[in-house]
């Protein structure tokens, strides 16, 4: 169901002239608010009377994680701190986290577009919603409570973990939506089919699952295992929580609210635009937002872009999964390995679950290698060494086949890779560099 | 007479093994007969017990990887040569053998081995023809004591 009919099936020639209309005023509000970005756009060369259409967007300044960290904690906000309605806080790998700080109005655009992607997912008003997302600092949880709120789903207020809890909910509630991570939504389907439960006696029909990266593969295998559909959203809390782009029911990619978050594919290296369609690193300006709008801001997520109308209706452009990050890419001898095409590879071998970990190593010569760690299923486990020495084959060959680089499988006993009911942790790197 | 074993997947973790005997063990299930095939990185423990079906349950509820396999006991005689017996007819009669072990007890003063055979009727009838006795699952588990 289309939540926004006004904003989400816009006439494109409306939406341009929509976004140039707040790229000017977004532009004005940053300058005369926040002095880090009145310096940048002196410094840039370009006045605020050379942003005259969002394609004039490109004579911004970009906004960086590092400058999240540079000016922790609320030194990008465009308005004072006592102002602000909610702070969200990623953790970074090193130094500061990450801080965003939400206006009232910020809150309720992040409501609008939680709303907006329920709606695309197929949810209607009267759903109920089962959130198994965080809450708390992380934007998960309260992004499709404030989402379902505004569409007026009832919700579950869960959180993450309680595997046990969230399935006797769900049998007694019959939830029609699951919101969470797609790892955790495989855990809780594991834990109910070991509870007895059948796909049919599973109520959730939709699910909106996102904040880690995932393939189509092993949304294939949601859907079938937990026989529903399963749908990806995409946001991070600088932009706004989830909510930032969603996939429609005929899941062709995740339609990005481009009036209120603009997008736009750059080259990492080059920090130009790259052709539609090609792989390029994701960069969001938040056309609206008040508490702390930013500028061109890097995602590090690696997506195409599709400007099309899709056949749902929408006319907000479609980005693709993501392909992967510009930072958490693994560089093995030289070739860029993204985890997601591990797990692509795992998913065309019907032997093994898409339960993984990778492990890169460095001999003692200084050669990379890969281990793969893979869980063996109960269904094709062979009482002979051979027979299993042959899944273990395959999964090799699948895996090099698509990686293109050489790699060592390893086949772990059912549950020992370690399941967390939040993200999942893929790549353990014990290189040295 | 086919006699169900069960075969279970463990990572060369020292401490599987002990685990899977003592979870056996604290639930009744005798073990008969075990063998460990190993490749460098996992193995497959092969198990001859007195509750098969359940003991494959039981072993699957403590997260293993377990299934069942029929396999045949032959009784080979316990002298020089003995097996070599065994072995003679069941090449004479191109029955290929994936496995072989032997059993921890002895039902009499014969020797007891496991047999999997790629094609067990077939073994079956063989055995019968040439008079070479096959245990019974009754036999074995009366030979508990
Ligand atoms: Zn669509």
């Amino acid at each position: 169901m289309i939540f926004n009919e006004k904003f989400e099936t816009m006439k494109l020639e409306d939406l341009k002239n929509l976004q140039s209309e707040r790229l000017r005023a977004l532009a004005k509000y940053v300058y005369e608010r926040s002095p880090v970005y009145k310096k940048r756009i002196d410094e840039s060369g370009y006045c605020l009377s050379d942003i005259k259409t969002i394609d004039d967007i490109t004579k911004l300044p970009f906004t960086t994680k590092d400058d999240m960290r540079d000016y922790y904690p609320f030194g990008l906000f465009s308005m004072d701190s006592s102002k602000v309605a909610e702070f969200h806080v990623s953790s970074g790998t090193t130094g500061n986290p990450v801080v965003s700080g939400y206006s009232k109005d910020d809150v309720d655009l992040w409501g609008e577009a939680a709303a907006r992607s329920i709606g695309a997912a197929g949810g209607k008003a009267g759903d109920i919603i089962q959130v198994a997302y965080g809450y708390g600092l992380f934007t998960g949880g309260l992004g499709l409570h404030y989402g379902a709120l505004k569409f007026g789903c009832p919700i579950m207020p869960m959180s993450s973990g309680q595997t046990k809890r969230q399935i006797k909910l769900m049998s007694d509630f019959k939830p029609r939506i699951l919101a969470c991570t797609p790892s955790f939504a495989m855990y809780m389907g594991e834990e109910a089919h070991s509870l007895g439960f059948k796909p049919e006696n599973i109520s959730w029909e939709i699910g909106i699952f996102g904040a880690e990266p995932w393939t189509t593969a092993m949304q294939n295998e949601i859907d079938r295992s937990l026989g529903m559909l399963a749908t990806d959203i995409y946001g991070l809390s600088e932009i706004t929580g989830p909510g930032v782009a969603q996939e429609c029911h005929l899941r062709q990619g995740l339609h990005i609210w481009s009036d209120v978050f603009y997008p736009e594919i750059i080259d990492p290296k080059t920090d130009l635009p790259v052709k539609e369609g090609e792989l390029g690193e994701l960069v969001i300006t938040t056309l609206t937002r008040t508490g702390m709008p930013l500028l061109r801001y890097r995602t590090r997520d690696l997506v195409s872009i599709n400007n099309e109308v899709c056949a749902c209706g929408r006319t907000a452009p479609r980005i693709s999964k993501i392909q992967g990050r510009t930072d958490d890419m693994i560089v093995i001898r030289g070739i860029n390995v993204f985890p997601t095409q591990i797990e692509y590879a795992l998913l065309q071998v019907e032997e093994s679950l898409p339960n993984y970990q990778i492990i890169v190593d460095r001999a003692d010569k200084g050669l990379d290698t890969i281990e793969v760690q893979v869980e063996i299923d109960q269904k094709f486990f062979s009482d002979e060494i051979k027979g299993i020495e042959a899944v273990k084959q395959k999964i090799k060959k699948s895996i090099e086949q698509t990686i293109l680089v050489g790699v060592n499988v390893k086949l772990v006993e059912p549950k020992t890779i370690a399941r967390s009911e939040g993200k999942a942790k893929r790549v353990i790197d014990n290189r040295k560099i | 007479m086919k006699i169900t074993q069960m075969s279970v997947f463990i990572e060369n973790t020292k401490g599987r093994l002990f685990d899977l005997c003592s979870i056996l063990g604290k639930n009744n299930i005798n073990i008969k007969a075990l063998t460990l095939a190993e490749s460098h990185e996992f193995g497959i423990v092969r198990l001859v017990v007195d509750k098969a079906e359940d003991a494959v349950e039981i072993a699957r509820k403590n997260g293993f990887i377990a299934s069942l396999a029929h396999i045949v006991a032959i009784e080979v005689s316990d002298d020089p040569g003995g097996l070599a017996e065994v072995l003679k007819v069941l090449s004479e009669n191109d029955l290929n053998i994936e496995y072989m072990y032997g059993f921890v007890e002895k039902a009499s003063d014969k020797a007891l081995m496991v047999f999997k055979f790629e094609d067990i009727d077939k073994a079956l009838e063989v055995l019968c023809k040439n008079k070479i006795p096959v245990i019974s699952k009754e036999t074995l588990n009366f030979s508990k004591n």
